[in-house]
């Protein structure tokens, strides 16, 4: 990812109402090329309307898109041709092979010729379908419905991707592989834009993540920073044997650490940044006697950020 | 050139689809030919009148009924046996050797002199059109006969010549009054080609069902939302699913007028003239079922509503009777329906009419369909916009 590079897509105060209910309210951001944005939410939270303006199948009541330079509406065949779009439900026709599948999107994006069959290819054994490119797509398991649902998306080489939950009802090992394609994507340049309800592929996949709630964006940042927003207290449990009241008050009196619990063989300290305070905590604990047994960080992860913004869980 | 795309993939699935087909070629095929082998082709020499008569060599008015209606009657049309006694022809009408019979009694001359009898037509349920066909050309002799009674009656009573005198002078006195057919004989389609017709233009409605729902069944799918994120413009989406029911609709229809022209014998009319028709029609069906398409939630829904929609339009319209022959109300309501004026259309290239004969027509049929059409191009305008 370059950050000098200018954004390929731009969002800039965006609005979609239906009726009285505002469905997006004034979303704002942006993604590099080789970047990798996530959009988390709960359901209803406006992340299927916010990609739908992106992918230039509904109109912003207000606010623009752009994309690699494009103003995005729905009749922007230029901005168009630059997204990739992979919507939540699968969107295949069943009654047509996966090949065709391909093809007929392929030539919908202006693709042609040798170009088409060598992308149509490319794509089946990118997906691993390459086995079963001339049977019909309805009598695919639900995992390879998701791989071409994917692939469509990816025939001609987009430069903004747009995955709207890929991963929903797939396959432990489908889905590892959709995951390890989208890190290879977008470290070849390719920006992409991420919704999932899945914690984890945020946390895998994602440089920068903006979490929306009731169509608005809360937060935004790298994991990082949106943890620190969360205040950054790590959790730390230490196994120990003998002198555990003496290495609890030695501990207590470390700047790093902010509270702590003594049980029978552990004690939990709730520190800020262990990572970088272990050694000294881990010391002060060995010159009181006390042996340690076990060390397990707990750091605050995504799941508790989420619910500290939006006071829902994230499959809510 | 997305719309060209779309079409052929719509038409792509439709073949793989079975029911297009079915609904479109063979189903229309097979009713046309079954309707028209159940019911016989006159004009086509395909039906015979087996008559009986008894008694026309034991009576005067006998030799007159021979002479005045048997000998006019139509070789190719009817068959004429003499029984010697209504026993006979009685049992030759119930082994339906004949299918009715005309009957002189033995006194019919003197009944008929005292200003009386009787002529008994047998008829037996298992052909009823044939009975009314001797009904029919018995109560015409009986009327021309009373005729002769009641002037002779008035003649004697005006104190004239002689009964028998006035009675062949009446009888030779030629009719003034005459019935020409001036043109149901040039206008009307002959029975294979009507129910050739008929059956085309009713499963039309049918076949392009398939087009123009397809924008519902890609709703459905999840496939639209992907159409709509193409670099495509949206309006090319609602165009390729118009193409696509517009090229199974007039592919149908001419595989159609093929098929039937070869195999039953049907005669459609100048090809300039069926053609204008066709495209007329095929442009009307799609845009009757695109409105009811824009109407339904989903795709099944849409189905049953245009399957309702053309049963009835087809029934109204004539496609499986002439309505001309029905009510004069239910002639008029016909008007409303692309499937009368189609018929109606290629009732006046049956005449030998040219391409201008068939323009009225064509010209009622694009009417509905740049109606019809025009809303329901607004109304998918909506269902492109998610």
């Amino acid at each position: 990812m370059d950050p000098s590079a200018p954004p390929l897509l731009n969002c800039s105060r965006i609005r979609k109402t239906y009726g009285d209910l505002v469905a997006v309210d004034d979303v704002s951001f942006h993604i590099s090329p080789g970047e990798t944005y996530g959009l988390l939410g709960p359901n209803g939270a406006g992340k299927t309307t916010v990609i739908s303006m992106i992918a230039g199948i509904l109109d912003a009541d207000s606010g623009k898109v752009w994309v690699a330079g494009e103003p995005m509406h729905p009749r922007a065949t230029k901005a168009k041709t630059a997204v990739g779009y992979v919507p939540q439900d699968i969107a295949l026709y069943p009654d047509l092979t996966a090949c065709e599948n391909l093809m007929f999107f392929g030539r919908l994006v202006g693709l042609a010729g040798s170009t088409l069959k060598k992308r149509t290819k490319e794509v089946l054994r990118l997906t691993g379908l390459s086995d079963r490119a001339d049977d019909r797509t309805s009598t695919f398991s639900g995992g390879m419905k998701r791989r071409l649902n994917i692939g469509i998306g990816l025939i001609h080489q987009p430069r903004l991707l747009i995955l709207d939950e890929p991963t929903v009802g797939v396959d432990p090992q489908s889905r590892n592989a959709i995951l390890e394609s989208v890190d290879t994507m977008a470290d070849e340049g390719m920006a992409v834009l991420y919704t999932t309800h899945y914690m984890e592929e945020a946390e895998r996949l994602c440089d920068r993540i903006g979490i929306i709630d009731d169509g608005k964006i809360v937060a935004e940042g790298t994991q990082r920073e949106l943890i620190e927003k969360l205040g950054g207290h790590d959790k730390l449990h230490i196994g120990i044997t003998g002198y555990g009241l003496p290495a609890a008050n030695a501990a207590a009196m470390l700047d790093c650490v902010i509270r702590v619990s003594l049980g029978d063989t552990a004690m939990e300290l709730i520190v800020r940044d262990a990572r970088s305070s272990l050694a000294e905590i881990v010391n002060t604990i060995v010159e009181t006697g006390a042996e340690i047994t076990g060390i397990e960080i707990e750091e605050p992860n995504l799941e508790a950020v989420f619910l500290h913004l939006t006071g829902k869980a994230l499959r809510d | 050139m997305a719309a060209v795309l779309i079409a052929i993939k719509d038409l792509r699935l439709r073949l793989r689809d079975k029911s297009a087909i079915t609904l479109g070629l063979i189903a229309p095929l097979g009713l046309a030919i079954i309707f028209s082998l159940i019911i016989p082709d006159v004009s086509a020499g395909e039906f015979t009148m087996e008559l009986g008569v008894v008694g026309i060599e034991d009576s005067e008015l006998g030799e007159v009924f021979e002479e005045a209606v048997l000998d006019d009657l139509d070789t190719a049309l009817f068959a004429v046996t003499e029984f010697d006694t209504e026993g006979q022809a009685q049992t030759a009408v119930d082994r339906l050797d004949v299918f009715a019979v005309i009957a002189f009694p033995p006194d019919i001359d003197k009944a008929v002199a005292e200003g009386g009898g009787e002529i008994q037509v047998i008829t037996t349920n298992e052909a009823p059109i044939s009975g009314e066909i001797a009904l029919s050309i018995a109560r015409q002799f009986a009327g021309d006969v009373s005729g002769v009674q009641l002037s002779v009656a008035v003649a004697l009573f005006a104190g004239g010549a002689d009964a028998e005198s006035l009675a062949a002078l009446t009888v030779d006195t030629p009719l003034r009054l005459e019935v020409v057919d001036l043109e149901t004989g040039d206008r009307q389609l002959d029975i294979s080609t009507f129910f050739a017709a008929g059956m085309a233009v009713f499963f039309l409605f049918f076949t392009v069902q398939f087009g123009v729902s397809g924008l519902i069944q890609e709703r459905t799918d999840g496939t639209l939302p992907r159409l709509l994120a193409s670099p495509i413009h949206p309006a090319s989406i609602i165009a390729g699913k118009g193409l696509a029911a517009f090229v199974l609709g007039v592919t149908s229809m001419a595989v159609l007028i093929t098929a039937t022209s070869w195999q039953i014998g049907a005669r459609w009319g100048n090809p300039v003239g069926v053609g204008m028709l066709v495209v007329a029609g095929v442009a009307s069906a799609i845009g009757i079922m695109a409105v009811i398409a824009t109407l339904a939630r989903t795709a099944e829904q849409a189905s049953n509503i245009q399957s309702v929609v053309a049963v009835v339009l087809g029934l109204l319209g004539g496609s499986f009777f002439p309505v001309s022959q029905g009510p004069a109300i239910l002639s008029k309501m016909a008007l409303a329906t692309p499937h009368a004026w189609f018929l109606r259309g290629l009732g006046d290239l049956a005449g030998g009419g040219g391409p201008s004969a068939a323009m009225p027509s064509t010209i009622a049929l694009l009417m509905f369909a740049v109606a019809t059409g025009g809303v329901a191009a607004l109304r998918m305008r909506s269902m492109v916009r998610l």
